[in-house]
């Protein structure tokens, strides 16, 4: 068996994974991060608005502080979140986008003078302070009260990443890529590791570590329609759910992004409706108005995603190979417009689809975006159930986001996740000593060498993975998708529990051997089966509309009842998970209210 | 619409003894707004669930799904079937090491390569968490993103020819990197610093300046002005004397 050992294994090498690993060895200790791919191309790359830092340097920034980033923030969460968090999350994020300058991050940085900057497709100006000159800038996003994103051109993930990857080289941490952690070694009580296949020979190997962060990303891929990376398949909180002890916090609550392209579901901004875009149906009909007549295409991102599915429901989406859609249309904007101010647009509409957006109709639907839930882990990072295991970033429900994260946050708390959770795992490196029990790596090792050989010898049955995989696509998308209610998600958990059943029965067409992605499906797909059953299962449950948690059959927003953060764990052999409770956070610096947009009612606290 | 595409595609698994390289062909009718990444992934999930390739973004961020597409390197993501005749070769990457198929190890070279270029900011300087952020010029910044915006495909490698015939030549997209460091006021290593890590034949004197790199970039990275600039620049070192060991070699 090949073994492998260090102080800190980080699962994962997005920006999470590689700046708790930049603490760690910042502090002499030895560290090996794993990834599916090589750092570089996690998914951390594609983000390209930016992250949020209170730092008040630009004129629409003017007067921000970190109380302002709470406040934006807990409202967003729709107070679902940890307020402890938030706040230790607002308070570092300063500090920690100036290091990230220290350490070569090419911000954008403010102009003195008179600029011009555009809003709701309008231009206007604003006066920038030349004492202010050279300091980091900052961009709008929504739900915010200042203007407070910092950002590089349109390539801000691209940019830390390689910044930060840069200094984990220059550390000495070793990045290992090409690898997937398939199971974490454990007693029950405390983590001790991994087992990892090598995804260009198929050997597995364990990694032994005193402490262990699950830095792994969302889990979008569970849908069919995702704005996420392919890897973001969930990979890492299936490890931990597979322990039995150590819950996922929150798997219900998943945000949902408007305009994905399609076939591929990239990512077009929200510029194109701010700056005027408008929605239409198979009659090339604008339908926005009829639904929402103040604000129309300009509602949030829940609302449009909302309505959109509604009316895609009542039979009027464009029907196309890849399923129904709806069209986006900028062709009034103009020429000059499209190819200057939304050239991002442009290039995705040109490059991938082949549409010309100036005189095209651009193919969208609503996409999953974002994963809020994940490893439920303390203030500190550290995982419920096993000592040892910490996670960090969109792996994790640490639980700055509560119900719904904002634009900018996701990034932003990467990073100052990593800053704090890194220093919190060098105190517990520092403070104990982890007895790795052989008995528990062989046991964990042999386990999976016997999955994949019963895998490849069809053992339990040949269902093919993708189709099983395709049909958890359809249940979970109908049923469990932007709009939730009762009867539906019923249904969508009796079809999950048998499309479980099948995900056990999976056998390989192929030999499995080297790199095989076939194997790489079937190691994988009944644990997805089953992340999806959390989600789905869980938003059964939770009778109640809170931040992208929408349930048609009860619209209010119960703070009396469910004030709480939903905590699900998998017994061995079971086919639902156990769903417990616990207070959605033990301080509240602002008590429950209106988040100010979104609408809906409140049933208060004490009522 | 309404084609028949033909895929040629090069199979080899080095993990499999029964395995040898070979070309297979599939073919699929042609959806609207098929792009590569569709084509191949119905392939593996319809046809032979063990063909090997790499996507990760799918939305030309990433840089994973560089591959040969008829005959010249480029990202498999965004190239839509509409625009390639109905029967389309796909090759890996040469240079980079074979994982199977169409997947290359693309990690070990490029870490290889940022580890020979020393790729982070050299400072003498400690981050204070208590000061404010250093200024920087808003131009200065653009530009160092414009050289950053690099996504380590390796396409540029893979066309390149100096870097086909000898294993230690850094490629176009090196000296790219040492050219954003350079660039960087926070970097504070000299001339003579960046002359010996460049200033060699596995550098910027390897190079033979055909432009086969700039070509195939997907990212459009005006590498050709930054081979000479380089080379300027490293010239000039040479000249002023600061490596007398340099100037007896013939350039
Ligand atoms: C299109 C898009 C745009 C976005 N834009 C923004 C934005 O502008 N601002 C913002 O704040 N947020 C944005 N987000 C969200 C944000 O980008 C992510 O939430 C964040 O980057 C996640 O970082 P991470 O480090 O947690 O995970 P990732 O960057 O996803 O990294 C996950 C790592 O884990 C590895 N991994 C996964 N599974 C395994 C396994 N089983 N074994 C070993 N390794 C594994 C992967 O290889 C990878 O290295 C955007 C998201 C999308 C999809
Ligand atoms: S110009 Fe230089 S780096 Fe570019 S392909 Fe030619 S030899 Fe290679
Ligand atoms: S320079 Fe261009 S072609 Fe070369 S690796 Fe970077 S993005 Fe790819
Ligand atoms: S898959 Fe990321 S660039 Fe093609």
């Amino acid at each position: 068996m090949k073994i492998i050992q260090t102080d800190l294994l980080c699962v994962g090498a997005g920006l999470a994974g590689e700046r708790v690993a930049i603490e760690a060895a910042d502090n002499g200790f030895s560290v090996i991060c794993l990834s599916i791919v090589p750092a570089r191309r996690s998914h951390s790359s594609a983000a390209q608005g930016g992250m949020q830092a209170a730092l008040g340097n630009s004129a629409m920034g003017e007067g921000d502080s970190p109380d302002v980033h709470f406040a934006d923030t807990v409202k967003g969460s729709d107070w679902g979140c940890d307020q402890e968090v938030a706040r230790l999350f607002v308070d570092a994020a300063p500090i920690a986008m100036r290091q990230m300058a220290f350490w070569g991050v090419p911000w954008n940085r403010v102009v003195p003078g008179e600029q011009t900057y555009y809003k709701g497709g309008k231009p206007f100006t604003a006066f920038e302070k030349p004492e202010n000159e050279g300091l980091i800038h900052s961009r709008n996003f929504g739900g915010t009260a200042k203007w407070r994103t910092c950002y590089t051109s349109d390539g801000t993930g691209h940019c830390v990443l390689y910044t930060l990857d840069n200094r984990a080289a220059q550390m000495g941490v070793s990045v290992i890529d090409k690898v997937e952690a398939i199971a974490l070694i454990h007693d029950g009580d405390t983590c001790m590791g991994v087992i990892a296949r090598c995804l260009k020979t198929g050997e597995l190997t364990a990694y032994l570590a005193k402490a262990t962060l699950i830095a792994t990303g969302g889990f979008g891929r569970i849908y069919r329609e995702s704005t996420n990376a392919v890897i973001c398949d969930g990979g890492g909180l299936i490890t931990a759910l597979d322990t039995g002890v150590v819950p996922l916090g929150n798997m219900e609550a998943v945000q949902f992004h408007p305009t994905g392209i399609v076939p591929t579901d990239i990512l077009v901004t929200e510029g194109c409706r701010g700056d005027g875009g408008t929605l239409l149906d198979k009659n090339e009909y604008r339908f926005m108005p009829d639904y929402e007549p103040d604000k129309a295409e300009l509602a949030s991102r829940d609302v449009v995603s909302r309505r959109m599915t509604e009316h895609m429901r009542k039979g009027l989406g464009v029907p196309s190979p890849y399923g129904d859609h709806l069209w986006l249309d900028i062709r009034h904007l103009g020429e000059a417009h499209i190819r200057t101010k939304l050239r991002e647009v442009d290039e995705i509409c040109q490059s991938f689809l082949g549409v010309d957006p100036v005189y095209q109709l651009i193919p969208v639907r609503p996409t999953q975006h974002y994963s809020m839930g994940g490893v439920r882990t303390n203030k500190d990072g550290a995982a419920y159930g096993l000592k040892g295991l910490f996670s960090a970033g969109e792996s994790a429900c640490w639980d700055m986001h509560g119900f719904n994260r904002l634009g900018g946050n996701s990034l932003a708390e990467t990073v100052v996740a990593g800053m704090i959770i890194g220093g919190k795992i060098v105190e517990f490196l520092k403070g104990s000593e982890t007895v790795i029990k052989t008995a528990s790596v062989r046991d964990a090792m042999d386990k999976q060498n016997a999955r994949i050989a019963d895998l490849v010898a069809c053992k339990n049955g040949s269902e093919n993975p993708y189709t099983v995989r395709n049909a958890m696509f359809d249940s979970i998308m109908k049923g469990a998708g932007i709009f939730r209610n009762g009867k539906d998600l019923e249904t969508c958990v009796a079809e999950l529990q048998e499309i479980l059943g099948r995900a056990r029965r999976v056998g390989l067409r192929s030999n499995g051997k080297g790199a095989n992605p076939e194997l790489t499906m079937a190691l994988k797909i009944e644990g997805m089966v089953k992340l999806a059953l959390c989600v789905a299962y869980g938003a059964l449950k939770r009778t109640e509309s809170r931040g992208a948690h929408t349930r048609e059959d009860f619209p209010e927003r119960n703070d009396r009842d469910w004030l709480t953060r939903t905590l699900a764990t998998w017994a061995d052999g079971a086919d639902l998970p156990t769903l417990n409770y616990e207070p959605a956070t033990h301080v509240f610096e602002m008590p429950p209210g209106d988040r100010g947009y979104g609408g809906g009612k409140i049933i208060p606290m004490n009522g | 619409m309404g084609r028949t595409l033909t895929f040629n595609i090069f199979r080899y698994n080095p993990s499999d003894p029964a395995s040898s390289p070979h070309m297979d062909k599939f073919t699929l009718d042609e959806t609207e707004r098929m792009t590569l990444f569709i084509a191949l992934n119905r392939i593996r999930e319809e046809i032979d669930p063990t063909l090997m390739f790499d996507f990760c973004c799918r939305a030309g961020i990433c840089g994973a799904c560089a591959m040969v597409i008829n005959g010249r390197p480029g990202l498999a993501c965004h190239t839509k079937t509409k625009e390639m005749p109905a029967e389309i070769t796909l090759m890996p990457l040469p240079v980079f090491k074979l994982v199977g198929d169409l997947s290359v190890d693309t990690g070990t070279w490029f870490r290889g390569m940022y580890q020979k270029v020393e790729s982070w900011v050299h400072t003498d300087k400690k981050f204070d968490p208590k000061a404010q952020e250093e200024r920087m010029d808003n131009a200065l910044a653009e530009q160092i993103y414009e050289l950053d915006r690099c996504i380590e495909c390796g396409c540029c490698v893979g066309a390149c020819g100096t870097a086909l015939m000898r294993e230690d030549f850094l490629g176009a997209v090196a000296l790219n990197r040492l050219a954003r460091f350079i660039l960087d006021p926070r970097d504070q290593r000299t001339e003579k610093d960046y002359f010996d890590i460049v200033g060699t034949d596995e550098g910027i004197f390897g190079c033979m300046g055909l432009l086969a790199c700039e070509d195939v970039c997907p990212k459009q990275i005006p590498l050709q002005e930054q081979l000479g600039k380089l080379r300027r620049k490293m010239a000039l070192a040479a000249v002023k004397n600061i490596l007398p060991k340099f100037l007896k070699k013939d350039f």
